[in-house]
């Protein structure tokens, strides 16, 4: 192989130019190919878990907007905020909170927030309440104490949005059959997702966890309408009334003549 | 222990040994003075540089982000706020009027680590290396705003080693030192300069700003040369030094104007003769 028009002529010769072009552009391409799947896989695989702190952009709109400083971290004044280091479940160098450990304590005058120099912490989430960090899903009903039939009731009692975001609802114990099971019910509309409720719950592992909306919350057909609701909209039924026909009991369930004596 | 592995012997007995090691002195202090402002806050509650080297805040008002990381998250699809904007552009600014990759060898972190990698494989006289396009900087730096583009994230801040020394030092390192490691590892015994001089797209973003900074190093003094060459033993990129040095018989002007030259004054530390001096881009 010669190079020979190297030594000879001004420039490189065509060849040699062509071939470390197409050298470097395949080293970088391998390169970029590694980075790039790693990106997406980190992106993928965290994104349904981590916690981010209030006003956070949705999704991956977070992360196209997040710098990665820190700056939120630094003014989360209870430690709440943790910046991902490249093992965590988070996308490396983003903040996130694990509730369990230290849940987010909702400062109405948000530092977070009004220390994120990018928009990735939303500016215009002005009243705290509003966040939506993620979800309080009642996960575990074979182990939450009130689903058990006990009056625990930590995580309705700790609620910063008490009575509003979880609501206690009152259902038949059947297994005593005379006392009341009071059950938590967490409601979307109200639930900020600062976790103080899972790290309230007395239990050795939370029996309510919060979930990344995208994780907990279902949506419903959008050509659905609910009849009763479409009724307290309208203010009166909106099919004609119906033939009211009697009521049949399916057998096991009638009263025999006996029990009505007794 | 040949010559070579020893560059700067003759300009610490010319110039005694502060005078041969003056700048990269004050480099190490800049460099550590960086980290230091960074580190006060956490370690000792004094807050005056709040973040991290991607993006942070001057005592607590002036806002510094790195602009290429905001050219990345643009490309990803956010519009950022005014604040970053502001950051980005004080930092653009900064880096344009000294220098441009003056951020590599006066504040970047790993500049240490790259450069005791360097200084180890002269003096343990490690001679091989691979020989790779020193463009593969901007084809990085490139592909990395395609790819946040493409995949609508700042991909490369999974990676950047650059901010995993600042962020790792200031918010918990993880296994963020294997990458550190692996950069030295490679530097050491894959590549001299490898990472600093060949592949780092962040140097790259602030070679283009170099494109038009003013200060510069120059050879002033290129008619006193012996060609002892230890400029070029000591030069973290020895491919900018021969234009202007050698340039006399070619008609080129005294000053070093390729932006890859990282200002670091390194090449005026280790001249006996006292060749080189910083400069501006118009000195004749």
């Amino acid at each position: 192989m010669s190079d020979r028009r190297d030594m000879t002529g001004k420039g490189i010769s065509r060849r040699r130019f062509l071939v470390d072009t197409a050298r470097t552009a395949c080293g970088v391409a391998l390169f970029g190919l590694g980075v790039g799947l790693y990106g997406h896989r980190q992106a993928a695989a965290s994104a349904p878990y981590a916690l981010r702190p209030p006003g956070a952009l949705p999704g991956r709109r977070f992360l196209a907007a997040c710098v990665r400083c820190g700056q939120c971290v630094r003014a989360c004044p209870y430690k709440t905020l943790r910046l991902a280091q490249p093992e965590d479940e988070a996308v490396t160098g983003t903040p996130y909170f694990v509730a369990r450990e230290i849940p987010c304590e909702l400062c109405e005058n948000r530092p977070c927030i009004r220390a994120c120099p990018s928009g990735a912490l939303d500016p215009q989430l002005t009243d705290i309440y509003q966040a939506r960090m993620g979800l309080a899903v009642v996960i575990d009903h074979e182990t939450c104490l009130n689903f058990q039939g006990l009056r625990c009731d930590v995580c309705y009692r700790t609620c910063p949005l008490l009575d509003k975001a979880i609501t206690l609802d009152a259902q038949h114990n059947r297994r005593s059959g005379k006392h009341t099971l009071f059950l938590p019910v967490v409601h979307s509309k109200y639930c900020t997702g600062c976790g103080k409720c899972e790290k309230a719950c007395v239990l050795e592992k939370s029996a309510v966890k919060v979930m990344p909306f995208k994780l907990a919350k279902g949506e419903i057909g959008h050509h659905y309408r609910l009849g009763w609701e479409e009724k307290e909209k309208a203010g009166q039924s909106l099919i004609p009334e119906q033939l009211d026909l009697p009521d049949r009991m399916p057998e096991f369930v009638q009263p025999s003549i006996e029990e009505l004596k007794l | 222990m040949s010559r070579e592995a020893k560059p700067g012997i003759s300009a610490v007995a010319a110039k005694g040994w502060f005078g041969a090691h003056r700048w990269l002195l004050l480099r190490r202090m800049s460099q550590l003075t960086v980290l230091a402002c960074f580190l006060a806050g956490p370690w000792a509650g004094l807050w005056i540089l709040r973040g991290d080297m991607a993006a942070s805040r001057l005592l607590d008002t002036v806002p510094l982000v790195d602009p290429y990381i905001l050219l990345q998250s643009m490309a990803a699809g956010h519009m950022p706020a005014a604040t970053a904007l502001m950051g980005a552009l004080t930092v653009a600014g900064l880096y344009l009027l000294v220098g441009g990759r003056a951020y590599c060898s006066w504040v970047c972190p790993l500049n240490m680590v790259t450069d005791l990698a360097a200084w180890l494989r002269n003096r343990l006289e490690i001679r091989e290396s691979a020989s790779f396009s020193a463009t593969g900087r901007y084809w990085l730096l490139a592909l990395m705003v395609v790819l946040a583009f493409q995949g609508g994230t700042v991909v490369w801040e999974l990676v950047n080693p650059v901010t995993m020394v600042s962020r790792g030092l200031l918010f918990g390192m993880g296994f963020g030192w294997s990458v550190i490691v692996g950069i030295f590892l490679f530097d050491l015994l894959v590549a001299k300069r490898g990472w600093c001089g060949h592949l780092c797209p962040v140097g790259g973003f602030y070679s283009l700003l170099a494109l038009a900074s003013p200060l510069r190093v120059r050879a002033g003094g290129r008619s006193r040369c012996t060609n002892c060459l230890d400029c070029f033993a000591v030069c973290p990129e020895p491919q900018v030094i021969a234009p202007a040095l050698r340039g006399e018989e070619t008609g080129r002007g005294e000053v070093i104007s390729s932006p890859n030259c990282t200002n670091c004054g390194r090449c005026i530390d280790v001249c006996p003769e006292r060749v080189f001096v910083f400069g501006t881009r118009f000195d004749k």
